[in-house]
């Protein structure tokens, strides 16, 4: 082949010299409408696969392509035309959403997003919504209303839920496994308890009362809402009104606004339309308080993790960026504004020692050591991490029959180590996590608040 | 009201742990923030003081120093601070050899080259390439990372003083074309049964079994680093028991279990050391002006304040991003330190792959004391020291030294900041 006036030559191309001269457009290629493109989170992502290494689940199921194949490269191949060739891997459905991805990407791509979005595609485009896999994931994404049931009738929903023929019948029928034992409905819930205590305006001189005796202006501005999730309403509500004492001794008035659930559990199971349902209700009622001046708090750091995280991230709602903003997990926010480890380092308390293990969640929002800094200090508890491996039951994941093997191989790590650690009682902010704790290791599982509340009043 | 402690680092990479843990060992309140895991999970687990000068290979690190310009950041610290670094280093992570002597030791790499580097692992220990017994490497088909074949002939084509031959194994189990190296680990650490022609057999023995053919009188054994993640000890005594021969680790490229492992150990001495430290939010602005008063971070949206008297920057370099590029220039992203670079970014870099860039010696600019410096020389601020790959005027990939400036200037700024408390 002969050199010709139209082949490139080293002298019309130098490419360690500038070539953008006169002739040189630059074109936009892709467009900007404003929607959530996820291009430039797929074009970061270097392959290092550091966040393979983090994923508890490809670390146990040999089915399972890892989080770098389910965000950065699925996203790519679900753009293509030919929806029958790349359709979503249906792998996308053994994901647990525990999110460690996230944190573990040095480049921020954001993995649970693309996850997020391709299970939620899945379910609308690939899943047959007759199947008993569809109804029984949309029975589990939706606790809420089974909760709001069962607290009807309390008693006979905690007898009637561990009844076990009827548990051999929802494993046969739905697939939901007879394994494990269902969490005890509260004969009161927490919301039956605030209003019977007297809402708001009690807690507002409750407050106030605080302020004084801290030497604190009578109307100073510390008022946060409340945002308890599903669990604590139904199954713990010892654990919100330990969060309820707690920031009435520190002087906040509290509000507990309408809400539905944060979505975790549908986020997991691809339900995007009832997570958004959920979403909507909470926004509206959350955004007008931060409005007026007040943070919302969580208890459960799955619930501040949607609010903080998947809400912006997932739902272009009016406000949901405000909320996102002012939303903090529970002792998080009292670390930030209160001297919550100088009281707690002069406290002391009559509490088991503890076994504790941060979840995932927790982790994404780097709260994983705050249990254990705080308690360290404080007198008559002795706290022990039990390590940075994942629970496994990750919300529904564990309570699936198909993938209940797969939780309890993934929480060995955790039950080894709570087996070695010298506490008999465990601790955790997840109300999944304690209840694969509990299924593991047999310990009574319990939460922060109680510890600080118990601090607080000794 | 302030997140507080003595001193807050910011970076949790090997310069920033091992600050950490000069500071906290000398009783002061110490705080480590990182925005991502640690860089340590892209790491061999090697740690090299200094392999190469020019394009000499080092015998003497100590040595070599001397030979090195007067603001690399060795000359900075001192060659006696650089022991005591180490020092702390030894002191701190157990299972690591090399600290017997001054000069490096020879390991293979798992591209079949030699690497002069001055602490390993003990699970790399027995590969070292001055031991001339006969050398079996093993690959698994599905780590493609890590070619034993190719790597033996390269090895023996650089004239290593044993002999070695390479294999290429299918690892037991039904593992995925593209099994994570966690998930090998995984299987080695609990000895799960894998089923091998029907039958259930533990991993460790059924590697062992596939081996055992291949073994024809060779003396050790090297594997890709992927041997166990908490029980790896075991893993390597197991083996080596069923195959009657030494056992030893390839360092990988990332992710990297050796790099995981040395990461897990020094945060254990950071907690047992008393000291705070979180992950998952990055420190994005400061408050002050010849002093840092407080730096923010940003918790998902929420600005949140954390004061301390004292602070260590050790983000990393352009790698990590705690140096940041763009075509207009080059900069520290927390606090807007002065990164010298030359105006025309075309005066950045050279032509060949291989060539002495300048980018590679791009970072804060520091004196001894190792506080940043502004472009006319005057420090920025008199509590804020700088460590590890933030520091410009070394180019740690081709001198062999990224591991020993973190732990040298990581320590010396934990010390000095525990001495400037007020």
């Amino acid at each position: 082949m002969s050199d010709s006036a139209d082949t490139p030559t080293d002298e019309q191309f130098e490419p360690t010299e500038p070539n953008t001269g006169e002739d040189f457009e630059p074109v936009q290629v892709f467009p900007d409408d404003g929607t959530m493109d996820l291009r430039p989170g797929a074009d970061s992502c270097t392959k290092c696969s550091t966040c393979d290494t983090n994923c508890p689940v490809a670390e146990v199921d040999d089915s399972f392509p890892g989080p770098k194949f389910q965000g950065p490269e699925q996203w790519r191949l679900k753009q293509s035309d030919d929806s029958e060739e790349f359709a979503i891997d249906d792998t996308i459905t053994e994901c647990s959403n525990c999110m460690r991805c996230d944190d573990a990407c040095p480049s921020s791509v954001p993995l649970s997003q693309m996850h997020n979005e391709a299970r939620g595609e899945y379910v609308d485009d690939q899943m047959s919504k007759l199947s008993v896999k569809y109804w029984r994931n949309r029975i589990l994404a939706n606790y809420r209303t089974s909760a709001w049931f069962a607290s009807k009738v309390p008693r006979l929903a905690n007898v009637a839920m561990n009844f076990g023929p009827a548990r051999w019948l929802m494993e046969k029928t739905l697939g939901v496994t007879s394994e494990r034992e269902f969490p005890e409905f509260a004969t009161q819930t927490f919301r039956e308890w605030w209003a019977d205590r007297g809402g708001a305006s009690v807690s507002r001189e409750r407050a106030r009362e605080a302020r004084e005796r801290m030497g604190e202006a009578r109307d100073a501005d510390k008022k946060i809402a409340y945002f308890h999730g599903c669990y604590s309403n139904y199954n713990t509500p010892e654990v919100a009104k330990a969060l309820v004492s707690t920031f009435e001794h520190f002087g906040y008035e509290i509000v507990v606004p309408e809400q539905r659930c944060s979505g975790t559990p549908m986020f997991a199971n691809g339900m995007l339309d009832d997570a958004r349902r959920g979403a909507e209700v909470n926004i509206s009622s959350f955004a007008d308080l931060v409005d007026q001046g007040y943070d919302a708090i969580a208890s459960c750091t799955s619930c501040s993790m949607a609010l903080r995280q998947e809400y912006p991230e997932l739902f272009d709602i009016d406000g949901v960026e405000d909320v996102a903003e002012h939303t903090f997990e529970a002792v998080e926010y009292l670390r930030i504004h209160e001297d919550l480890s100088g009281e707690l380092s002069e406290a002391s308390v009559d509490f088991p020692n503890l076994a504790y293990h941060a979840p995932c969640h927790a982790r994404n929002q780097g709260l994983e050591r705050q249990a254990v800094e705080l308690f360290r200090d404080l007198d008559g508890v002795d706290i022990e991490d039990v390590g940075d491996s994942c629970s496994g039951i990750s919300g529904t994941y564990g309570w699936k029959s198909e993938k209940y093997e797969k939780s309890m191989a993934i929480g060995e790590e955790m039950f080894d180590h709570m087996e070695s650690a010298e506490p008999e009682t465990g601790l955790t902010e997840c109300p999944t996590c304690s209840m694969q704790m509990e299924h593991g290791s047999g310990y009574e599982i319990r939460h922060p608040l109680e510890v600080i509340d118990a601090a607080l009043a000794d | 009201m302030a997140i507080e402690s003595d001193v807050l680092v910011v970076g949790g990479g090997l310069a920033g742990l091992t600050s950490a843990l000069a500071a906290a060992r000398e009783g002061a309140h110490v705080r480590l923030v990182t925005y991502k895991q640690s860089s340590l999970r892209q790491a061999s687990g090697l740690v090299d003081l200094l392999g190469y000068v020019g394009s000499e290979a080092v015998v003497d690190p100590y040595e070599a120093m001397a030979d090195l310009h007067e603001e690399h950041p060795y000359r900075l610290v001192g060659t006696q601070t650089v022991r005591d670094g180490m020092a702390l280093f030894d002191d701190t992570v157990a299972g690591y050899y090399g600290d017997h002597t001054d000069t490096n030791a020879l390991l293979p790499t798992h591209g079949g080259t030699v690497k002069p580097t001055a602490r390993y692992p003990e699970g790399a220990a027995a590969g070292v390439a001055t031991d001339d017994r006969r050398t079996l490497l093993v690959g698994f088909e599905s780590l493609t990372d890590f070619d034993a074949p190719l790597a033996a002939s390269h090895l023996d084509a650089a004239g290593a003083p044993f002999d070695v031959d390479g294999v290429s194994i299918s690892f037991p189990g039904d593992l995925r074309a593209d099994a994570k190296v966690t998930r090998y680990a995984k299987l080695l650490d609990q000895d799960s049964e894998v089923a091998v022609e029907g039958r259930r057999v533990g991993a460790r023995t059924a590697l062992a079994d596939r081996i055992k053919g291949h073994l024809d009188g060779h003396e050790r054994v090297g594997f890709p680093a992927v041997l166990g993640d908490d029980h790896a000890r075991a893993v390597r005594a197991a083996l080596e028991d069923d195959l009657g021969a030494a056992v030893f680790e390839v360092p990988m490229g990332p992710p990297s279990l050796p790099g995981l492992r040395l990461e897990d150990r020094l945060f254990e001495a950071l907690d047992e050391a008393g000291a705070s430290f979180e992950a998952g939010n990055p420190v994005v602005d400061y408050e002050g002006e010849e002093r840092i008063e407080h730096v923010v971070v940003d918790r998902k949206g929420a600005q949140v304040p954390y004061s301390a008297d004292q602070y260590v920057l050790a983000t990393g370099g352009l790698v990590s991003k705690g140096v940041e590029s763009d075509r207009s220039g080059v900069r520290e992203p927390v606090f807007d330190c002065h990164v010298p670079h030359p105006e025309n970014r075309y005066d950045w870099f050279e032509d060949g792959v291989f060539d002495d860039h300048s980018f590679a010696r791009f970072g804060v600019d520091v004196g001894p004391d190792l506080r940043p410096r502004d472009g006319s020389g005057s420090v920025e601020f008199d509590n804020l020291r700088a460590a590890g790959a933030t520091l410009g005027g070394y180019d740690f990939a081709a001198e062999k030294s990224g591991s020993g400036v973190s732990i040298a200037t990581g320590y010396a700024a934990g010390r000095q900041a525990v001495e400037d408390l007020t």
